[in-house]
């Protein structure tokens, strides 16, 4: 029974494809747009934690100053804080004191505004940063504080373009120095800002001939183990209290961050805005709903005549009823799958506009399908139980 | 009457309405029709014959009196347990042919076949067998759209009988058609009914269709006023 009323509901459908088409319409909008805000939404909430996965492993980094609230005159910090972390707190895989400053990087006639970093060794790993040519800093060169520079991608392209730029010199604002390496590139960051635009010198060439002074305004920590983090942060806060000189109660001048935290609360914003913007689509798929409802009504009554005829040479009420459901549900659950295709190829379009990955989640596609058909069952059932309910005889007369 | 008859009512009546308004559309309606019989009912319009057709199709109950179909009370039925009775035994010709219009002719014709739990493979044989006997098995693929108004009404015919009913209903037939498609769809019904033995019940109000019947019944005031009585 349920195979016949299946048969004579894709009949009716493939005779009156105008009418099917454009009362599913609705839905395929709503789908659509369901699937490409959630698409478009995880593309996003990726793209955000890739960005932050390259910034460095387990990454935690100290700066002076309130994390919230006015910008305050707090002290930086020495290389003498970052010994102190270094020695006063286990399960660290690198401690790396640094400064960094805006400075114009200037070969022959081309000149770039761009960031300065002061570093050491270990601020490699803590950045996870890699050699694409040329070399690391040495050990003496650290300790002296010789000009010699590291250029990030951004940097070496728009000074050095096809030319090697190993060896050669340069000049970071009034100071000259040698290129001694090129960073391996990350990439522009889906939060803006291309972490690329860098050069890197020793921490003390920086420090006295940029500077002029021995401050650290930043240190960056990798910790070995990500369970270890709580840990360590509390750690850090106790140690640079004490250190300085923090009353009891007093408020922290310091700050302990945390990329994980930052990047949670990203992710957390990007998803209240995805479902945000879902809950606006999947308004509009019910609209879709009622949308199929209304012309199911308006064509049982435009029907009439045919419910009459069908009642007239043996048809059940229930067998009515069930073609005309299972039409709904037909029409509704391929608007369903024709919006999942355009949504998907819509945000697949969009996603590489907006420049995030494209990342397709079954599971939405399930549940929009699903629920396509569900709103076919909802609102196709009110229409179908009417054309059951009809009188064979009233129908009939019907023009 | 030593057989049960086909269709048996008696004492029939169909009331509309209460009190004042009170209008007994059939008022007493006794009648036998035996097996293999060719009926026409003729009255003028509001003489009950439509509301009598009705009863007899099974597709409304009288209000008093007893209908036996094949000995089972229809007033006792629900409406679906009427359905099944019309699925299986009964045939209707509509005035207006009432095909599905973007629905080709073999199509129509599988509808009731469908209903009946008919195997695809037996429906369309069924269904272009029974297009032959209309003369129309040429047309298997057009659409209703597609075919004249006597075109329309055979395949309308061959839809009532592809069921093969144990009675055909035809209620004004040949009303939307011109003398000779008359005359056409006529010949077929008293064919049908002379080599097949198809009992067929026609309503009209035209002397030279009813001519073609064996049985004349004619109705006025919702009372039978003269019956030609059965000759089959």
């Amino acid at each position: 029974m349920i195979a016949n009323a299946f048969m004579l509901a894709l009949r009716e459908i493939r005779n009156n494809l105008m009418r099917a088409g454009l009362t599913t319409l609705g839905i395929v909008i709503g789908v659509a747009a369901v699937i490409a805000m959630v698409t478009l939404g995880n593309g996003a909430t990726q793209s955000v934690t890739s960005t932050i996965s390259t910034m460095g492993r387990n990454l935690l980094f100290v700066t002076p100053g309130l994390r919230r609230g006015p910008p305050s005159a707090a002290n930086d910090f020495t290389e003498a804080d970052a010994d102190a972390i270094e020695r006063g707190i286990s399960g660290l895989s690198a401690v790396a004191p640094s400064v960094s400053r805006s400075a114009v990087a200037v070969l022959g006639n081309r000149n770039r505004i761009t960031t300065l970093g002061g570093a050491t060794i270990p601020y490699f790993t803590a950045r996870d940063w890699q050699i694409a040519l040329g070399r690391e800093f040495s050990l003496s060169e650290v300790r002296s504080g010789k000009p010699v520079c590291i250029l990030g991608e951004t940097v070496r392209e728009d000074l050095f373009g096809d030319s090697d730029p190993v060896g050669q010199k340069m000049r970071v604002d009034k100071v000259a120095c040698e290129v001694i390496g090129v960073l391996v590139a990350k990439g522009k960051s889906s939060l803006g800002g291309d972490p690329d635009d860098l050069v890197l010198m020793p921490l003390h060439a920086v420090q006295r001939r940029f500077a002029g002074n021995n401050g650290v305004n930043t240190i960056w920590l990798s910790v070995g183990d990500a369970s270890d983090i709580p840990r360590v942060k509390e750690q850090i806060t106790t140690l640079m209290r004490s250190r300085r000189h923090i009353a009891d109660g007093a408020a922290d001048d310091f700050s302990v961050n945390d990329l994980q935290e930052i990047s949670s609360v990203i992710t957390t914003t990007t998803g209240v805005l995805t479902a945000f913007l879902s809950a606006v689509a999947a308004v509009s798929l019910l609209v879709g709903g009622i949308g199929i409802m209304n012309i199911m009504l308006v064509s049982v009554t435009e029907r009439t005549r045919e419910i009459g005829i069908r009642l007239a040479i043996g048809a059940r009420a229930r067998d009515v009823l069930l073609q005309f459901l299972i039409e709904a549900v037909v029409m509704s659950a391929s608007g369903g799958i024709v919006g999942v295709v355009l949504g998907l190829a819509g945000s697949a379009a969009l996603a590489n506009v907006l420049d995030v990955p494209f990342i397709v989640s079954p599971g939405i596609i399930v549940i929009a399908v699903l629920f396509s058909a569900g709103v076919g069952v909802a609102f196709g059932f009110f229409p179908a139980r009417r054309a059951a309910r009809m009188d064979p005889i009233e129908a009939l007369r019907h023009e | 009457m030593a057989e049960q008859a086909l269709i048996a009512l008696r004492g029939v009546t169909k009331i509309y309405g209460s009190g004042e308004a009170r209008v007994a559309a059939l008022d007493g309606i006794d009648l036998d029709i035996q097996d293999g019989e060719f009926v026409a009912v003729m009255g003028p319009s509001g003489s009950g014959k439509s509301t009598c057709m009705n009863i007899l199709g099974c597709l409304d109950t009288p209000t008093g009196g007893t209908y036996l179909f094949k000995g089972h009370d229809v007033g006792q039925m629900s409406q679906d347990e009427r359905a099944l009775l019309r699925r299986d035994n009964i045939g209707f010709v509509f005035q207006g042919f009432n095909l599905l219009k973007r629905t080709t002719a073999e199509e129509n014709l599988e509808l009731p076949l469908i209903y009946r739990g008919v195997p695809r493979a037996e429906r369309r044989r069924l269904a272009l067998a029974t297009l032959d006997k209309v003369g129309l098995a040429q047309r298997a693929d057009h659409t209703a759209a597609e075919l004249s108004g006597g075109q329309q009404q055979r395949v309308a015919i061959a839809r009532a009988l592809v069921t093969n009913p144990s009675v055909m209903f035809a209620d004004e037939p040949t009303g939307n058609l011109d003398s000779s498609k008359t005359r056409e769809i006529m010949e077929l019904l008293a064919t049908l009914n002379r080599e097949q033995r198809i009992t067929i019940v026609l309503v009209t109000h035209e002397e030279d269709v009813a001519a073609y019947a064996k049985r004349q019944i004619r109705f006025l005031d919702g009372r039978i006023a003269s019956d030609s009585g059965s000759r089959a």
